[in-house]
């Protein structure tokens, strides 16, 4: 693969990869945040369900996304044989 | 002194224990009689040494130390800085007790000061560490070629960076004066030497390093008294997981308060004092005067009946306060109306999304609520403070891994500030809602002294309902260990947490701004030949003058915290967030597109909140400028106009205009994507 080759198909995956992350970072932050009231009726550890997404669930998926985004990204450098990382 | 990871841990490590040692030192103390009074000025005086000593072993001349900390920093310690440099005076003492008085909805500072890290992390941190310059506007300068996006950005680096510090100064006096008795205006000043001696003499190393002290202390007297107060109420010291259970005891305790015959006659009364306001102020100008009147008239009754001087008194002073204005008198009364109205306003359910009287305001709730998450994520990962943080980091990927630790870090305040609401909330309504107002708990009058907590018994029935309570949202965090009836030594260490809180970021905005004018405006536009150690000159001295005038600001108590940082968040989002992901994802962008965009962005945000949130200017003589909100979003939320319209004008002005240039295509993929060797 040429240099070239490579560098379009590491953004296409790096494309992907964070389209795919925000996806769920918009699900679990406005969408769930929007039908709240509706969610609320059941209820999780004892909390209603809407306040514990907002209090808890979401932080916790929040720091689930950026952990993933960068295991992913970092191995994909290796893959690709990035040099890059001790300048 | 900052070479290796493995000795920085040992130094930290060593650093915490003494810590604790020393916090548990003065509990002995206080054991055997040590005045509280002392047990403040220690913990506030030791701190800042501390930070100096850190400031002062790091100092540094060198211009990649002094912007960048030379790029050493490992991610786990970056990760502790930014969480210090990300929580604020508002976080630690405003958070907790938005919570307390919004329940839910307080929930949108929670959920955007989080799941923007999420944007920095997968949108900007690793593209900005590739490019690895020193300012967010040498970013802009470099993409979109030329001065102009540079000044653009470095006005609004300098706008959103001061709005956010002189609250954080702001915060600093509170505490100063509050835990060692200093007066408020001297307390600022106090603060700011605090300040100085880290930012000044090292630059973003020695920030960095104290940053990471700041940390330590913060979280550790964010957490402690909670899950002091946690065991109390449950028996388990863990109020993250504990809260859900007090949360369905508060559940009944609102049910049974709105119910108490006392709770709807006092919030009768005060609904009906909302009303004269509203009559004096339909009365306008001839009430003014006859209100005048009216109060001379009670005051000579009141002199020559048999009533103690003090009531003669209060009434004079009320009349002394009394506007000379129509227009002052419409803007006193329409306070005071707000005021009462709070009072008599029916009882917010902790746990509901999105309450409201009837289906439009329960809409308008949800509006807003989404809006202001969305303002507060996007405004993270745009204000420059916190993404300069990650030029600090040796590489990319240590910058990936970065924005990891960040978060992780943070989570440990925000998943228990919610908490804190809970179990404050749970006190208050079942140990001082129902007292007598003779025999209150201790804490009621020692934050009563200073202002934060007051009483005023409506219906003069000796006990407190709730409507009676005026609390500020600030004293929710401060006074906890005092509700809980912990020792002194734990209210010195809560103050000691939120100095840390606000000085650490205080500290990263201020090098942000100094960094701004001296290196984007001053050597990259004025003085391109300049030596580095006139550079480095000439950021110290405008790092003192930008201090100075913050803590002028501050001094003068403008907003609420919370206010002013919100605003700074909507500020910097609309400026930034557009013209920075456009340029890293979208080639299209250019020049023309990315200044308009900042400009128009910045500019209807502003007006937005000025005309919402302000009706008069005093000060600048203007007056019945305030509007009506569009779609009845608040002042906070303002940025949502400002990000779109600002994504809108760069998009549709680049494709009106030429593409941009072979060499910004090439900088853009050379941003986007590692460097591969040919194999």
């Amino acid at each position: 693969m040429t240099p070239l080759q490579k560098q379009r198909e590491y953004w296409q995956r790096t494309r992907r990869m964070t389209v795919f992350l925000l996806v769920i970072w918009f699900v679990v932050t406005f969408v769930v945040s929007f039908y709240a009231r509706d969610l609320s009726r059941f209820s999780i550890f004892g909390f209603p369900f809407g306040f514990y997404v907002g209090a808890q669930g979401a932080l916790i998926i929040y720091v689930l996304i950026i952990w993933y985004y960068a295991r992913y990204m970092n191995a994909l450098d290796k893959k690709y044989g990035a040099r890059e990382g001790e300048d | 002194m900052i070479d290796s990871t493995a000795q920085m841990r040992r130094y930290y490590a060593f650093y915490s224990l003494s810590f604790l040692a020393f916090v548990i030192a003065l509990g002995v103390l206080e054991y055997y009689g040590m005045p509280p009074r002392w047990i403040g000025y220690s913990f506030l005086f030791l701190t800042i040494v501390l930070y100096a000593t850190i400031g002062v072993m790091a100092r540094t001349s060198n211009v990649a130390e002094y912007y960048v900390a030379g790029r050493k920093i490992p991610s786990v310690f970056n990760g502790m800085a930014t969480g210090a440099d990300w929580m604020s005076a508002a976080s630690f003492m405003g958070l907790a007790g938005t919570l307390y008085h919004t329940g839910y909805q307080g929930l949108a500072y929670v959920m955007g000061w989080t799941g923007g890290f999420v944007l920095v992390a997968l949108l900007l941190a690793p593209y900005l560490r590739r490019f690895g310059q020193y300012t967010i506007p040498d970013f802009l300068a470099t993409r979109y070629g030329g001065n102009a996006a540079r000044l653009v950005g470095v006005f609004a680096t300098v706008l959103a960076s001061f709005v956010y510090v002189v609250a954080q100064i702001y915060g600093v006096g509170l505490i100063t004066s509050r835990f060692v008795g200093l007066q408020f205006e001297i307390g600022v000043f106090v603060g700011l030497a605090g300040i100085l001696v880290c930012s000044f003499l090292g630059g973003m190393r020695a920030v960095t390093w104290t940053q990471v002290a700041q940390y330590l202390v913060l979280t550790v007297a964010y957490v402690v008294p909670v899950a002091m107060l946690s065991f109390k109420v449950t028996g388990v010291p863990v109020p993250q997981v504990m809260y859900g259970r007090v949360m369905q005891k508060i559940e009944l305790l609102e049910h049974k308060i709105s119910n108490d015959p006392a709770e709807i006659a006092a919030r009768l009364l005060y609904q009906q004092r909302a009303d004269t306001y509203s009559a004096k102020i339909a009365g306008l100008p001839e009430s003014l005067g006859e209100e005048r009147r009216w109060l001379s008239v009670q005051i000579e009754k009141l002199k020559n009946s048999n009533v103690p001087m003090r009531d003669v008194f209060a009434l004079e002073r009320q009349r002394r306060e009394l506007p000379k204005t129509a227009e002052g008198a419409r803007d006193y009364w329409d306070a005071l109306m707000q005021q009462a109205t709070q009072h008599g306003a029916a009882l917010t359910p902790h746990a509901e999304p999105f309450p409201g009287k009837d289906d439009a305001s329960r809409q308008t709730a949800r509006l807003n609520f989404i809006t202001l998450v969305f303002c507060l994520m996007v405004g993270t990962a745009a204000l420059p403070h916190v993404l300069m943080r990650y030029y600090t980091t040796p590489s990319v990927r240590e910058a990936r891994n970065s924005v990891f630790w960040s978060l992780l870090f943070i989570l440990a305040l925000y998943l228990t500030a919610p908490a804190y609401a809970v179990f404050a909330k749970y006190e208050i309504f079942s140990n001082l809602v129902g007292a007598t107002i003779d025999q209150l708990p201790s804490w009621v009058g020692a934050w009563g002294k200073v202002g934060m907590v007051s009483i005023e018994d409506i219906n003069l029935d000796g006990i407190v309902q709730l409507a009676e309570l005026s609390l500020n949202p600030d004293v929710i965090v401060l006074a906890t260990p005092e509700i809980a009836g912990l020792p002194y030594v734990i209210s010195g260490l809560v103050a000691a947490g939120a100095l840390a809180a606000a000085l650490s970021t205080a500290d990263g905005l201020l090098l942000t701004i100094a960094s701004a004018l001296s290196h984007d405006v001053y050597y990259k536009i004025f003085r391109p030949n300049a030596t580095t150690q006139w550079r480095l000159v000439v950021s110290k001295t405008l790092l003192l003058v930008v201090a100075v005038l913050a803590a002028l600001f501050a001094s003068q108590k403008p907003a609420t915290i919370l206010y002013m940082v919100s605003w700074a968040f909507s500020l910097a989002g609309a400026a930034f967030f557009p013209a920075l992901v456009l340029g890293i994802f979208w080639k299209r962008a250019n020049k023309a597109g990315a200044i308009s965009g900042m400009v128009v962005g910045l500019l209807i945000t502003a007006y937005y909140m000025v005309r919402v949130q302000f009706d008069a200017i005093p000060w600048l003589g203007i007056h019945g400028i305030g509007m009506e909100p569009w779609l009845g979003i608040q002042s906070t939320s303002s940025g949502v106009w400002g990000v779109g319209v600002g994504f809108l004008t760069i998009i549709v002005v680049s494709l009106l205009t030429d593409s941009p240039s072979r060499d910004t295509l090439d900088f853009v993929e050379s941003v986007r994507s590692p460097e591969f060797p040919v194999s």
